[in-house]
């Protein structure tokens, strides 16, 4: 076989990448359009622009969800902090003086995104500094967290009518989307903090044996909390976002199972949930789908009843199709041709393929 | 010896990993009622051959019989069934549950669906008895020393009627006491017909229990031997294929006693360092350039000082200088900001971080003493795994090869290089030679030696006594969580330790 296509299909992100593909076919064979992006007004209009989006949220709180979970660790009150931060932020425009000031938007904007550093400075405190399992841990924000949001707007549904505020999640810059550009720019801030510093190396290293990290010197109560708090405030821009996209906070329902999404992108892009090397690149791969596959939901026309259905069924077969053990079959499948071929040209040397004594 | 016919006969097995020839047409065999070990330097091909006899590699070519039947097996479950059980290296037990669930795992008792709870306590009590362990079948098996635990993966392996059993290194967290006790049990199931494959890097219990020797090099077949035809030296020579200069080189080189003719103050004095529930308290000094070797049984409180000493726990009394400076260390970080690195017994749990390349676990240590902001550079990075692997002679030399993936003494090299990377003053090894090959044993002492003569000072642990003495000035014997002597290295025997090992101060 063509040695680089052997390489590409052994890539952790070959089959996310094919089943995105395959979605996005799948669309286009329904609906020939789907690929057309038109500028109107200086803005960029159509599907695949959409997807990103709509998208954008999810994205967020998954970057925020992988460097967790490489940790070791997991953040289930990511919903509840979308509907905290997107609470705080309305109640405080509509109840100011003047909505449309920016300084008006930027001061409930900036409060938001501290009380979103704080409650995953708090998720931080009960994982790293107590003890607590991440599951637990986060588990009690994720249900108390909701009652806050509640508690912020009364447990009425806040609509504000701010024109800077609308930016966020629904106004555009340089044609794009601007809540686009926010998820990318977050994006490139992780990967580049995480990449670029030690910070990646540190993080692994905790995930994959606390103990011997902490004999090596790591500090890894600050690593973990660190990894919450950036999660927090994700997942507070995210709330905002959502917010400003339909004018209105509703604490009940903003960001609900947006954990359960983020988790599902996370894992499709190749991290594990056992903790250590994980992937950003994957995790943007692993929404996109995940975003993909709800937009194709509405052009294929599924029925709102099976939707739910689909969506199961699409991840299943990602995760299958990277299991272990299915990978294996399929290499043996492919390689007893290649046995009878003389031949053969250079054995594949892999990183990971060392002497075994 | 035995005329029978052989219980398992191996001929002609290869197997291949990419890039590497791991068994080259090796043959191999064994007869009941007789101990076969087989013997090599680490990636020899030793656990490859285990592997390939319990299943869990397929071979390339070749062919097994057991009992002179065809051996077609898929899987380690299956080599089970046929009667070929297995205790590796590492103990692979469940560590949340008790020591008769463990025992039991996979053959629990059952009364209709329920597992028979009672039953099976009784039946691992009933084992453990036979095997004449002490061991509370209901408590939890995570609570036990490393060494109790593989008592109890031994007595597991030995429920399964077994006409093959594999001891992979049995032997390397046991002390004397547990080898004795173990040996006696082999003896038993010897006497019983069943056919033991045993690998050790200990020469001295090989030669003890074994009847028949198989000596693998570079995936190759050597020889097949009687132990009492074959001489230590003439067996050492066909392992390793060379003179093993450089342990003769290194014996009892003559090592001035440093810390009486040292003018200075030590660099590390505990006066009455201790903890409770742990290790009572202990008066300890090293100076610059000194080695101090900690001897004594397991459990003694050996690998307890260390922690001590490397902040890995926490003393609760007693004082502690470094530099002449008084010093609390409360963590391993606040250790190695001292520039005292820890390496632990524990290779795996405690040392190296297995998913990650050979590279990232060099420079980890020094990356965490300079904080996640300031990353080491890449090409800086780079040269530190090229002149470890090469001082270390670390095999594969690949610096993007991942770690778990290396043998255990390549692993621990690896491990090695991580703390000198930080160049610390003092330097805790603890069993560093533990499980590992003779020429790897060889250059890693070589190396402290080296150490030491360049101002690091050192803390050697070790359950081999040659060891201990060769390299130590000044050795500490710990008995019962105490320190019962404090000698300088001058003439001292092995003779002479293991009595202060076993009667303590007064002889």
């Amino acid at each position: 076989m063509n040695p680089t296509v052997t390489r590409a299909l052994k890539h952790r992100l070959f089959w996310p990448i094919v089943t995105l593909l395959g979605l996005l076919v799948l669309n286009v064979a329904v609906r020939p359009a789907f690929f057309s992006i038109r500028l109107q007004d200086g803005h960029l209009f159509g599907s695949l622009v959409d997807i990103l989006r709509n998208g954008a949220p999810t994205l967020l709180v998954a970057l925020g969800m992988t460097l967790v979970i490489a940790t070791r660790g997991i953040d289930l009150s990511v919903g509840a902090v979308v509907a905290i931060s997107g609470a705080l932020a309305c109640s405080i425009i509509a109840g100011s003086a003047d909505p449309n000031s920016p300084t008006t938007v930027l001061v409930a904007v900036g409060i938001s995104i501290v009380l979103a550093l704080i409650l995953g400075a708090w998720n931080g405190f009960l994982v790293s500094v107590i003890g607590v399992q991440p599951i637990i841990a986060t588990l009690i924000l994720m249900t108390a967290g909701r009652g806050l949001a509640m508690l912020i707007t009364e447990g009425q549904i806040v609509t504000v009518n701010s024109a800077p505020y609308k930016v966020i999640g629904g106004g555009y810059w340089l044609a794009l989307p601007a809540s686009i550009i926010i998820a990318l720019g977050m994006f490139a801030i992780a990967a580049v903090l995480t990449r670029k510093t030690a910070l990646g190396l540190l993080i692994e290293s905790v995930g994959i044996n606390p103990q011997a990290s902490r004999i090596a010197g790591v500090r890894s109560r600050s690593i973990i909390w660190m990894v919450y708090i950036f999660s927090g405030l994700c997942a507070g821009i995210a709330g905002l976002m959502i917010s400003s996209n339909v004018t209105a906070a509703d604490a009940n329902n903003a960001g609900l199972w947006i954990e359960m999404d983020a988790i599902l992108a996370v894992v499709i892009g190749g991290t594990s949930l056992a903790g250590g090397r994980y992937s950003l690149g994957g995790t943007l791969i692993g929404a996109a789908i995940i975003q993909t596959l709800t937009t194709t939901v509405y052009t294929v026309g599924i029925a709102p009843e099976i939707t739910l259905v689909f969506k199961a069924l699409v991840v299943i077969i990602v995760c299958l199709l990277q299991s272990p053990a299915l990978q294996t079959r399929l290499g043996s499948l492919r390689r007893r041709p290649d046995r009878r071929r003389p031949d053969r040209r250079r054995p594949v040397t892999t990183s990971t393929g060392g002497v075994l004594s | 010896m035995t005329t029978q016919a052989p219980v398992v006969d191996m001929t002609d097995i290869s197997i291949s990993f990419p890039g590497v020839k791991a068994l080259d047409r090796v043959n191999f065999r064994m007869f009941p009622g007789e101990v076969h070990s087989l013997m090599g330097e680490n990636g020899a091909g030793k656990s490859t051959m285990i592997k390939a006899l319990t299943g869990v590699y397929p071979i390339d070519s070749g062919s097994i019989l057991l009992d002179g039947k065809p051996l077609l097996i898929t899987g380690p479950a299956q080599a089970q069934e046929a009667g070929i059980s297995t205790v590796y290296q590492e103990v692979h037990l469940l560590t949340n549950l008790s020591v008769a669930e463990n025992i039991m795992l996979g053959r629990e008792p059952r009364r209709g669906a329920a597992i028979d709870w009672r039953a099976m306590r009784a039946r691992a009590t009933e084992i453990l008895d036979g095997l004449n362990l002490d061991i509370d079948p209901a408590s939890q098996l995570g609570t036990h020393s490393l060494a109790v635990q593989q008592l109890v993966a031994i007595a597991r392996a030995i429920d399964v009627q077994a006409k093959v059993l594999i001891l992979d290194e049995p032997t390397s967290s046991l002390d004397v006491d547990e080898v004795s006790e173990l040996f006696r049990v082999i003896r038993s199931l010897k006497e019983s017909g069943v056919a033991i494959l045993f690998v050790s890097h200990f020469l001295e219990q090989v030669y003890e229990i074994s009847d028949r020797l198989t000596v693998l090099r570079n995936g190759q077949l050597v020889g097949e031997y009687l132990t009492d035809e074959i001489l230590r030296i003439e067996l050492v020579h066909k392992m390793i294929g060379k003179d093993i200069a450089v342990l003769s080189d290194l014996d009892r080189k003559e090592r001035a006693p440093i810390s009486e003719e040292s003018e200075e103050a030590p660099f590390v004095q505990a006066i009455g360092l201790g903890r409770t529930g742990s290790i009572a308290p202990v008066d300890l000094s090293v100076y610059e350039g000194e080695v101090v070797g900690l001897a004594g049984l397991l459990g003694s409180g050996r690998t307890e000082l260390a922690r001590l000493l490397s902040g890995a726990d926490r003393p609760d009394r007693g004082e502690l200088s470094i530099g002449g400076r008084p010093r609390r260390l409360r963590t391993p970080r606040m250790a190695l900001k001292a520039r005292i690195a820890y390496s632990s017994e524990n290779r795996r749990s405690e040392g190296i971080i297995e998913d990650l390349t050979v590279r990232d676990n060099i420079v980890l240590a020094l990356q965490a003493d300079r904080g996640w902001f300031r990353r080491i550079p890449k090409k800086r990075q780079d040269e530190l795994a090229a002149s470890y692997i090469q001082a270390l002679n670390i095999r594969p030399p690949d610096p993007d090869a991942i770690v778990k993936n290396l043998s255990g003494g390549n692993q621990q090299k690896v491990l090695l290089a991580r703390w000198l990377a930080v160049a610390p003053r003092l330097l805790i090894l603890d069993e560093p030679t533990r499980g590992i090959d003779v020429g790897a044993k060889a250059e890693i002492q070589k190396l402290v030696a080296d150490l030491a003569e360049n101002g690091m000072s050192v803390v050697f642990i070790s359950a081999e006594l040659e060891e201990v003495l060769r390299l130590s000035h000044r050795i500490v014997v710990m008995r019962d969580r105490e320190k019962v002597a404090d000698i300088v290295n001058d003439d001292v025997t092995v003779g002479q330790v293991m009595t202060l090992i076993a009667s303590g101060a007064e002889s």
